[in-house]
């Protein structure tokens, strides 16, 4: 079945079974391998992309369930690792072994899309959703504050 | 260490890493600290070299070694110990993985060796290139050697001053003789300006953009995706099988039935699903029927190991050392304390699962796997495609985490397997969580009786441990079962503390559960074991647990390592000197907020010095971690900021073993599955961490698994200090906290 959607920005179809998750559509059908499988089951947080701006797991996400949807992927946040929390990330040396860092990543976005200065608080709220087997917590933490005062400066020197 | 010949480079030249005009020079690795299981996994051959540098006349510096980056930082950590002695940039030198040549023996990758074997080896053949780099411009300059210099990537002479590049020198200094590595002439450490200075990931840009490609990411043209079913008790068999449904299944291309066997295999075989994507083969698993042979092992439990702990500890064990006579001072020590501590198996649960990608042509084969054994692997592929190992490349992929459990290859005997009978199609075989979770090789689960006595001053008089465990050995060692037991002691049968008579016990216990090297492998049952321990002996002697630790350490000594006396020995000066700096730093004897308590612990692994401070409390029955202060002296730092990440993640990976849940054992099976029954932590349960690094100038030892060791009883030893609750069994429970 022909599914259609918003895909980084570009229309995409996609002829799939409507029951396969978007984890698989992106990394086997359209060769997409930045969104991480880890769980299947929406445990882990390695396969988080953005539906119309939200975090969702694409492991438990029918495609079905996303057409018409707007969907952004690591590879969407930016053409060049440009965007802050990209930034953030290479400057607090967060990733070890780096796998679920593009589901860090999504999430953090998000995150700081709702709640520009988040306090701890909210980064432990919107991001234990997220493991990390390195245990690169703390500077995920970090480089979500950096982010935040990178947008920030950002938008001041815009206004 | 020896000089590369001429016949060896032409051997290396032959195997086409090298490329075209080049400068190489092949070194030997120094052979790492490592379980001798580890070592005698893999054939060694005579070839002297296992390492390489290659400099083109486009001015790039390559690293050919076998060496897997899997998240501890050698991509970064080695190119900046070759940059610092040739004089390069540290990111003009990337790193290549060895080509899988029999000829050029790869030692892969564990036991926390890479910076620690490379060292020496690799500034020495830094300094050979640049000594010829020299050498070559000064024949073109005809001048002599010694009015050049190497600097920035290019050699320079005189006023006003000249310069050429390297790659312009490649050709000539190709030609020249290598000089001796023994006997070149190294930097002054003094005019370091790479090594010691913080240094960012070389590969965390492709890392943040999601253009780090894993093991899971490869595509070959034509592959089709591949589960396995798996028999759920360890050994069983396949009895027989329905593939109806499964074929049934849009997507599904074959159901091929096979078998695994041999050393290192964790199955006998199974049902694998081969379809056009993951999804299809997974639910063509899902359709699949499959009745087992659940064997022998379906008996076990748990439970049953338990009591053959406790029926184990009710008898000697096998004598793994004996100094002195430590059962007698027990029996008339007036002040002597006993306590047994248990460790379930643990999981790796790597984040990346298992996977590998096999393609089969008549006349070889190649194969893409997120391996810490690329050598190793390339062996079973051999023997699963009956191909001589020279026709099989394997490539070794970024892996999403290792931690030990890549330096397995029953994940690649499965899929070159179903490689073999997949009808010339490229196929990856991809683990669920579920399958991961189920078929790893876990951690040892271990029971441990300590005694101990303090003479009337307080000192050790005698210690006593006994343990009984599910061997590593058993699992792997040549020997079986007959193996001392040593091993699953590591340091924990080389204690720091001062006594007379220490007797150290090991019965083995019978499991059919895999089980292999975790990260820390044994250190992370005897760094919670030994310094829970000494922590229960200062309150009996009514000590500071720091004052009563340097005080049975006592005066500055080398301590050989028990059954290891070819390793470094044990250097009491510098575990007393992480203690002091890991106490200072905490601000240990200050006060802590109500219900807060602190606790301290020291180890020795990998030839590392760690220590650490917990602040903890209990709260609604659950712990809570507010900070780690770390001191690690892991000799000269390389890189400091890789070397801090390193133990943040060791706190972290330790904690995830202690904090939440256990893999256990019932009807032959691993209950567990997924992250919902067994939790990792998350952010947060963070504390806030902080870790001190030693500048010392002793030689590089190892950081990726040392900093583990501590953390559990640092914890544990906190909630004493605050509960006045001793926890001698993990993961920790909430019973044990009320």
């Amino acid at each position: 079945m022909a599914t259609s959607f918003t895909l980084n920005g570009k229309s995409q179809t996609v002829d799939v079974s409507p029951d396969m998750p978007l984890l698989w559509v992106l990394r086997d059908t359209l060769n997409m391998t930045g969104t991480k499988f880890g769980c299947g089951m929406a445990l882990c947080g390695a396969c988080t992309v953005h539906i119309n701006g939200e975090a969702t797991r694409s492991c438990i996400t029918a495609i079905s369930s996303v057409a018409g949807k707007k969907i952004t992927t690591i590879e969407g946040l930016s053409a060049d690792g440009s965007h802050p929390v990209q930034q953030a990330w290479m400057e607090e040396d967060v990733p070890q072994c780096g796998y679920c860092q593009s589901g860090q990543i999504m999430s953090a976005v998000a995150l700081l899309s709702k709640k520009p200065n988040p306090t701890d608080t909210d980064i432990d709220d919107a991001m234990s959703g997220n493991i990390c087997r390195c245990g690169t917590y703390q500077r995920i933490r970090k480089a979500i504050h950096r982010a935040a005062s990178m947008q920030a400066g950002k938008a001041k020197s815009a206004a | 260490m020896a000089v590369a010949s001429v016949v060896n480079r032409r051997d290396f030249l032959k195997t086409g890493a090298a490329g075209g005009v080049a400068l190489v020079i092949g070194f030997h690795l120094s052979p790492r600290a490592f379980a001798d299981q580890g070592a005698d996994q893999e054939k060694k051959t005579t070839n002297p070299f296992d390492a390489w540098v290659r400099i083109t006349p486009d001015n790039r510096v390559t690293l050919i070694l076998g060496k897997s980056e899997m998240g501890q930082g050698i991509m970064t950590a080695l190119p900046m110990i070759l940059a610092e002695e040739l004089c390069v940039d540290w990111k003009q030198v990337k790193v290549q993985q060895a080509p899988t040549n029999p000829k050029i023996y790869d030692l892969g990758t564990g036991g926390s060796g890479s910076v620690a074997g490379s060292w020496l080896p690799l500034r020495r053949a830094g300094a050979a290139a640049r000594e010829m780099l020299i050498a070559a411009a000064a024949q073109k300059w005809e001048v002599t050697a010694d009015t050049c210099k190497a600097a920035n990537g290019q050699v320079v002479h005189g006023n006003p001053k000249r310069y050429l590049s390297y790659g312009e020198l490649v050709e000539a200094a190709a030609k020249l003789p290598i000089p001796n590595l023994n006997t070149i002439p190294l930097k002054n450490s003094n005019d370091f300006d790479i090594v010691g200075h913080n240094t960012r990931r070389f590969e965390g840009r492709d890392k943040a953009t999601g253009a780090a490609k894993f093991g899971i990411d490869s595509r070959v043209p034509g592959m089709l995706y591949a589960v396995v079913a798996r028999c759920p008790v360890f050994g069983g068999k396949v009895a027989s099988f329905d593939a109806t449904k499964a074929k049934a299944v849009p997507g599904v291309r074959d159901v091929i039935q096979f078998e695994t066997s041999g050393r290192g295999a964790s199955i006998t075989g199974g049902v694998a699903v081969l379809a056009d994507n993951s999804w299809a083969a997974i639910q063509g698993r899902k359709a699949l029927e499959v009745k087992w042979d659940e064997g022998p092992a379906a008996k076990e439990s748990s439970a049953e190991l338990h009591k053959q702990f406790l029926a184990n500890a009710a008898k000697p064990g096998k004598v793994v050392r004996n100094d002195g006579d430590a059962d007698s001072v027990l029996g008339s020590s007036s002040k002597k304390i006993e306590a047994a501590y248990e460790l379930p198996f643990a999981p790796h649960a790597c984040m990346e699962p298992m996977n590998c990608t096999v393609q089969i042509r008549p006349d070889g084969a190649e194969a893409w796997v997120p391996t810490q054994a690329p050598q190793w692997a390339q062996g079973v592929i051999a023997e699963a495609t009956k191909l001589p190992p020279e026709k099989v490349i394997v490539h070794t992929t970024l892996m999403g985490g290792g931690f030990g459990r890549r330096y397995q290859a029953d994940f690649v005997m499965e899929a070159a397997q179903v490689a073999a009978k997949a009808a010339g199609k490229p196929v990856m075989v991809l683990w669920s969580r579920e399958d991961d979770m189920q078929h790893d090789f876990y951690r040892p689960a271990s029971y441990h009786k300590l005694q101990g006595a303090l003479d009337a001053n307080g000192n050790l008089a005698a210690w006593k441990h006994f343990q009984t465990s599910t061997s590593i050995a058993a699992k792997w060692s040549q020997k079986g079962a007959e193996d001392s037991g040593l091993g699953e002691f590591g340091s924990g049968a080389t204690i720091p503390y001062v006594t007379p008579n220490l007797r150290i016990e090991y019965t083995l216990a019978e499991s059919s559960v895999p089980r292999a090297w975790w990260r820390s492998v044994e250190h992370s049952s005897s760094g919670f074991v030994v310094e829970s321990f000494i922590d229960e002996l200062a309150a009996a002697a009514g000590q500071d647990p720091l004052e009563f630790r340097l005080k049975i350490i006592g005066g500055d000594r080398k301590i050989p390592m028990f059954g290891g006396e070819k390793e470094p020995p044990l250097d009491t000066a510098r575990l007393k000197g992480v203690l002091q700096l890991a106490a200072e730093k905490a601000g240990w004897g200050k006060p802590l907020p109500k219900g807060q308590g602190r606790g301290i612990a020291t180890f020795y692994s990998f030839n590392s010095y760690t220590a650490a401070v917990a602040e903890a409390s209990v709260k609604d029955g659950a712990i809570k971690v507010h900070r780690l202060v770390y001191a690690v002296d892991c000799g000269r730092p390389i890189n400091p900021e890789g070397i801090r990440a390193q133990v943040e993640s060791a706190a972290i990976y330790g904690l995830s073993a202690a904090l939440h849940d256990a893999i256990t054992i019932k009807d032959g099976r691993v209950e567990q599955s997924n992250f919902n029954d067994y939790q990792m932590p998350r952010i947060s349960e963070t504390p806030l961490t902080e870790v001190h690094v030693v500048m010392s100038k002793e030689e590089p030892t190892g950081i990726g698994e040392p900093g583990l060791p501590v953390v559990t009883p640092a914890v544990c030893n906190a909630i004493f200090a605050a509960t006045g609750k001793r926890l001698r069994r993990l993961p920790i429970r909430t019973e044990d906290l009320a």
